[in-house]
């Protein structure tokens, strides 16, 4: 029968808030540059110009299409070598968190924008309003309802892939709690508290975005 | 009904194509302020595709169109002494088929909407504006509604006030109670009449012939994207030449 020894790891307790703190700020950076890249890459693919629709997809499939790991890697290990300048493991984390999560964020803007009836714009046009008008007044705020349960849902898939930056020692809440295992040799108990860790901050969210998901559809 | 001679809108060999397909096939029309103009014809005929042209829902391929003599170019910024996009939209209101009211708006914000973005409207005068246009059409009870909560026929009357708000001095219509159940035409159609009686000119795509003889000064019977036969509305309804007319007619008749 196991001993489970929870006293141990929970002295150090202040490591797993560190990895915490670390996971808080590279989700709401990554999340913050992803919007703006997303919304760039949605425009783009929105364009009616041809090679730029063509740059903003090849973007997108690039991302959604490797694994976020082997970006990770790529960015820390590989990209200083064909720049020839080191970069920090801070910078090759936040940038290709940030490009992943902003190639999937492109994707359920435009959902959302192409999910409003084109009569909608139509009659923004009708009363002399201009392209940016519309889009501003009338399809983004129609758009954003709809499109947020799945971003909600995208942006808890982000804070768990943070975990990835493990890789290339970042100290968020994974690697936190691998140094605790280092020291305490306690890894049952180490994982299972941060398992239970990360299950605290994300279950509130998706049930958000189950919220948003039920009034959405019974708006309509 | 009475016009001036001034003419508003002018088409000139007016095509539309949309890629191989063309559904204008050269219109010539002159529109006079004051003027109702009725166009009827079958489903395909190229109607809502020539009232759109009318305020560049649609851009035309050739042919030529001003608006109070000015060339109407598709910019939507277009240099004086053209007209571009914006300005033209703003100076012809149009009414659609299917309301088109913006859901996320209450009533009197989407009326507002476009005077106070486009125009730069304060909200104070927008929405005095706003509640006048409200009391015309018999909603004024309804300002703080959502378009949700509205009936098909309030709607469109909302829809009508909301094209009044930019003070257009055409409105545009394509079939604007086709959507609506039979006993919500009326109220639809009354707004319409008193618009018209007001002077306001109009271009009304419509099927209702019986409105169409009654409110318009003029009627234009299209066929396969050309202007088949025109006239008052007794020589159109009630005297039709060509055979294809008596036989669109005669479906409307029975
Ligand atoms: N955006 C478009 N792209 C391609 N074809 C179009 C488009 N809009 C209209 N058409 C075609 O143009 C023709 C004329 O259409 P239009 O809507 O002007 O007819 P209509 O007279 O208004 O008919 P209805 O009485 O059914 O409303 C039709 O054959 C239609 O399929
Ligand atoms: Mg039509």
């Amino acid at each position: 029968m196991y001993h489970w020894d929870f006293y141990t790891v929970l002295q150090s307790f202040d490591l797993f808030l560190m990895g915490i703190w670390t996971t808080f700020l590279y989700t709401i950076g990554s999340i913050s540059i992803g919007v703006v890249v997303g919304l760039a890459a949605c425009f783009a693919r929105l364009s009616h110009r041809a090679p730029v629709r063509l740059l903003a997809r090849s973007y997108q499939e690039l991302f959604r299409c490797t694994p976020l790991l082997v970006q990770i890697l790529w960015a820390y290990y590989a990209l200083p070598m064909i720049l020839g300048i080191s970069i920090s493991n801070t910078a090759a984390g936040l940038l290709m968190l940030s490009l992943y999560v902003g190639s999937f964020y492109a994707e359920i803007f435009r959902g959302g924008i192409l999910a409003i009836d084109k009569g909608q714009s139509e009659a923004a046009h009708a009363v002399g309003m201009s392209g940016v008008q519309a889009m501003r007044h009338i399809i983004l705020p129609q758009a954003v309802k709809k499109m947020l349960p799945a971003f909600i849902n995208q942006s808890v898939v982000q804070v768990k892939n943070t975990s990835l930056l493990y890789a290339i020692s970042i100290a968020e809440l994974t690697y936190m709690t691998s140094v605790v295992n280092s020291e305490t040799y306690r890894p049952l108990e180490a994982y299972s508290l941060a398992a239970v860790l990360y299950f605290v901050m994300l279950f509130p969210l998706t049930q958000v975005a189950d919220y948003f998901e039920r009034r959405m559809r019974r708006s309509d | 009904m009475t016009h001036s001679d001034e003419t508003v809108i002018r088409l000139r060999g007016l095509r539309k194509k949309f890629g191989t397909l063309e559904v204008l096939k050269g219109i010539d029309l002159d529109l006079h302020r004051g003027e109702v103009l009725s166009v009827i014809g079958p489903s395909g005929s190229g109607k809502s595709t020539l009232i759109r042209c009318l305020n560049l829902m649609e851009e035309p391929t050739d042919g030529s169109f001003t608006f109070q003599g000015r060339e109407v170019s598709p910019k939507f910024r277009a240099k004086a002494p053209a007209i571009g996009a914006g300005e033209l939209r703003r100076r012809v209101g149009m009414v659609f088929q299917h309301f088109n009211l913006f859901p996320h708006l209450s009533v009197i914000d989407n009326i507002t909407k476009g005077p106070r973005t486009v125009l730069g409207e304060d909200r104070a005068p927008a929405e005095a504006h706003a509640m006048e246009l409200l009391e015309e059409v018999g909603l004024a009870d309804k300002a703080r509604a959502y378009p949700a909560h509205l009936s098909g026929g309030q709607k469109q009357r909302v829809a009508i006030a909301r094209a009044l708000a930019l003070r257009p001095e055409v409105m545009l219509f394509d079939e604007p109670t086709s959507a609506l159940d039979p006993e919500l035409v009326g109220e639809v159609l009354a707004v319409v009449r008193r618009l018209a009686e007001g002077g306001m000119t109009m271009v009304l795509v419509t099927h209702e012939m019986g409105f169409a003889a009654d409110v318009a000064s003029r009627v234009l019977f299209m066929e396969n994207g050309m202007i088949a036969e025109q006239g008052s509305p007794h020589d159109i309804l009630r005297a039709p030449k060509s055979e294809r007319l008596k036989g669109f007619l005669a479906r409307f008749h029975a």
